[in-house]
């Protein structure tokens, strides 16, 4: 009963949060200045009259604001004022593109994240330990997009005047080498996140008493550090997925621009640099919507594999 | 067992005063956190790093002999160290496509880059303790739903409103300050309230609060002291990472308007031809992870300092 309850309560934050985010967009866009009907021409009052019932920009803001609701709700996000074309055409063209780098991206954060932070923190104090720590603080410290330009110009065009073999295109999303220098780059960041929580994590675990336990009956090293550190000190880590995976998106938008792939976020950039007002909510919709069903998922997902959730809960 | 002899034993005195004195000198915690801070090397050499940036965005506009803007069409994309023959100036990293000074425009951008990140670092501290203080004195009910709305700040990812904000206010220093500002305060506010909510509970505070103090006083005088080594680590790493946003920001072609250079605009500029002078890029590259490093690496090694689980 209590599971079902707090799945209840996190779905009815999502819906508040997408609530809350598509008020945001409709509110903002209002305010921007200029008027869709301003030409060079002027138009005459009927016409004027007849172009805003046509539009519903003679009704109530509420109104408008209703509309603008049931559009969404249908799957509609309007039509892209520099392409001339249905935004969710655009979405659907371009998003599979966005979504495979981000998930090898978040796959390949994730994993070596959580083995560098194990490694830093069994082998705490050692030379080990302070590579990893140095190697996450300094991914923590330098932007996407500069390692990303600087991966371009040292594995993509370096190497290839010094081997003359070429490894990794610098551009463009064909062959899978062309899809490993954007998807790393992309990764850098939260890979060191994921690797200082999880060194965190996992030192808070070791000085527990149960590990004391399992190594005073005799248990080896291995089985302690997988059987019973690692299962515990993994649930910061899935917590931050949601946070993660917002991170690895909103990344992408530079990433991708720099490795010339044809995701949403080269789209994304393009139209705030055109002024596409309606792409930029669109896209901003879409974005939102999908981080907030990520952290809803991430947020399900921890009630489910975490027991300590659940008692927490009860005791409520 | 004999009768002691008396003559073994000798009376030497009491000295009420020494017996109330202290052996050790005090050391207030603020020094104890100094002195445990001066003695990681790392955090010290940042520190450093940081003072020397920022002397260096101060004084190197002031005493360039070029502006940010001005062009030399004869020597554009020089190398580092060019030498102009015509009036014997040094550019020493160089100059860009119109023959801007990149040394110029680097420190320059450093100034604006930097006082967007502090400014906005600020805004935020001064948000987040007034709310997160009301939220986590208070309690209850206006708790409750004061900690609801930042859930759903929060659900929403922070670049996206920060984008949406920047549409709709005009392109600039403030603009950037303003909308980083709006999102970036749930962070210290969420913090500031966990601290106080196990602070208020402290016998102290029950203390004060029997003497008659007024809540504004038992807030500013009892609960912000305390709260205060955890806001200085937080804020130590909120910089890097508004640094970043302003760096993004002017990435995507929302940052400070041309002429004006931020290291996220000269990045910018920088990445369209890396390929043939990756030095423009390298440049503003460097300076803002060394910088962003440097807050790091500081953050971390305030929290070791400051942190009193760690005391021994």
């Amino acid at each position: 009963m209590t599971l079902v309850k707090y799945i209840g309560k996190r779905i009815f934050y999502a819906l508040l949060t997408l609530f809350a985010l598509v008020a945001l967009t409709f509110f903002m866009m209002r305010l921007l200045p200029g008027d869709p009907f301003i030409g060079q021409k002027a138009i005459p009052e009927a016409t004027r009259k007849a172009l805003d019932a046509k539009y519903g920009l003679d009704k109530s803001v509420l109104q408008q604001f209703l509309m603008y609701i049931g559009n969404i709700l249908k799957g509609d996000l309007g039509i892209s004022m520099h392409y001339n074309r249905p935004i969710t055409d655009i979405i659907a063209q371009a998003f599979p593109y966005s979504f495979n780098l981000g998930m090898r991206a978040l796959i390949f954060a994730t994993i070596a994240g959580v083995l560098l932070g194990i490694i830093a923190s069994v082998k705490r104090g050692t030379k080990w330990d302070t590579i990893s720590m140095m190697f996450a603080i300094i991914g923590v410290s330098v932007p996407s997009f500069i390692i990303g330009a600087l991966f371009q110009y040292f594995f993509g065009l370096k190497l290839y005047q010094w081997t003359g073999i070429k490894f990794f295109p610098i551009t463009g999303w064909n062959s899978e080498m062309s899809k490993i220098l954007p998807a790393f780059a992309l990764s850098f960041g939260s890979l060191a996140t994921v690797s200082r929580l999880m060194r965190t994590s996992m030192l808070d675990v070791l000085g527990q008493d149960y590990i004391k336990t399992a190594k005073s009956k005799g248990l080896s090293q291995k089985k302690i550090i997988w059987k019973h550190a690692v299962r515990n000190a993994i649930m910061p880590v899935v917590t931050v997925l949601g946070p993660i995976a917002a991170t690895v998106l909103t990344g992408a938008f530079v990433v991708e621009n720099i490795f010339s792939i044809p995701g949403m976020g080269k789209f994304f950039v393009l139209s705030i640099q055109v002024q596409d007002y309606t792409m930029i909510s669109g896209i901003t919709l879409f974005y939102g919507a999908f981080l907030v069903l990520a952290n809803l998922i991430v947020d399900l997902l921890y009630g489910l594999i975490d027991p300590r959730v659940k008692l927490t809960e009860l005791k409520e | 067992m004999d009768k002691l002899d008396k003559s073994r034993f000798e009376w030497v005195g009491a000295n009420a005063l020494e017996g109330e004195g202290i052996a050790r000198p005090s050391i207030s915690y603020w020094k104890d956190a100094m002195k445990r801070l001066s003695k990681n090397k790392t955090a010290i050499v940042c520190l450093g790093v940081i003072i020397l940036i920022g002397l260096m965005a101060i004084v190197v506009p002031i005493i360039s002999p070029y502006t940010v803007s001005e062009q030399h069409y004869a020597h554009t994309n020089a190398v580092m160290g060019f030498k102009d023959p015509t009036d014997g100036h040094l550019h020493l990293f160089g100059t860009d496509k119109l023959g801007r000074d990149i040394f110029t425009r680097v420190w320059s951008g450093a100034r604006i880059s930097l006082f967007i990140a502090i400014t906005a670092v600020f805004v935020n501290f001064i948000i987040g303790i007034v709310y997160g203080g009301i939220a986590g004195y208070m309690g209850g009910m206006l708790d409750n739903v004061m900690m609801r709305f930042i859930e759903i700040i929060n659900g929403i990812p922070y670049l996206i409103i920060v984008i949406l904000l920047m549409m709709v206010l005009k392109p600039g220093t403030t603009t950037i300050i303003i909308a980083y500002a709006a999102v970036g305060w749930t962070g210290m506010a969420r913090l500031v309230r966990g601290q106080l909510m196990s602070l208020k509970e402290q016998d102290y505070v029950v203390a004060a609060k029997v003497m008659g103090a007024k809540p504004a006083r038992i807030i500013a005088k009892h609960l912000l002291p305390n709260t205060l080594s955890v806001v200085i680590v937080n804020i130590t790493l909120a910089i890097p990472s508004a640094i970043f946003t302003e760096a993004f920001l002017s990435f995507i072609g929302l940052g400070v308007p041309v002429p004006l250079a931020s290291w996220g605009t000269l990045a910018n500029d920088g990445v369209k031809i890396f390929q043939m002078y990756p030095t423009q890029l390298m440049i503003p590259a460097l300076c803002i992870s060394i910088t962003m490093l440097s807050f790091n690496l500081l953050g971390d090694g305030l929290r070791d300092a400051l942190d009193p689980r760690l005391r021994r």
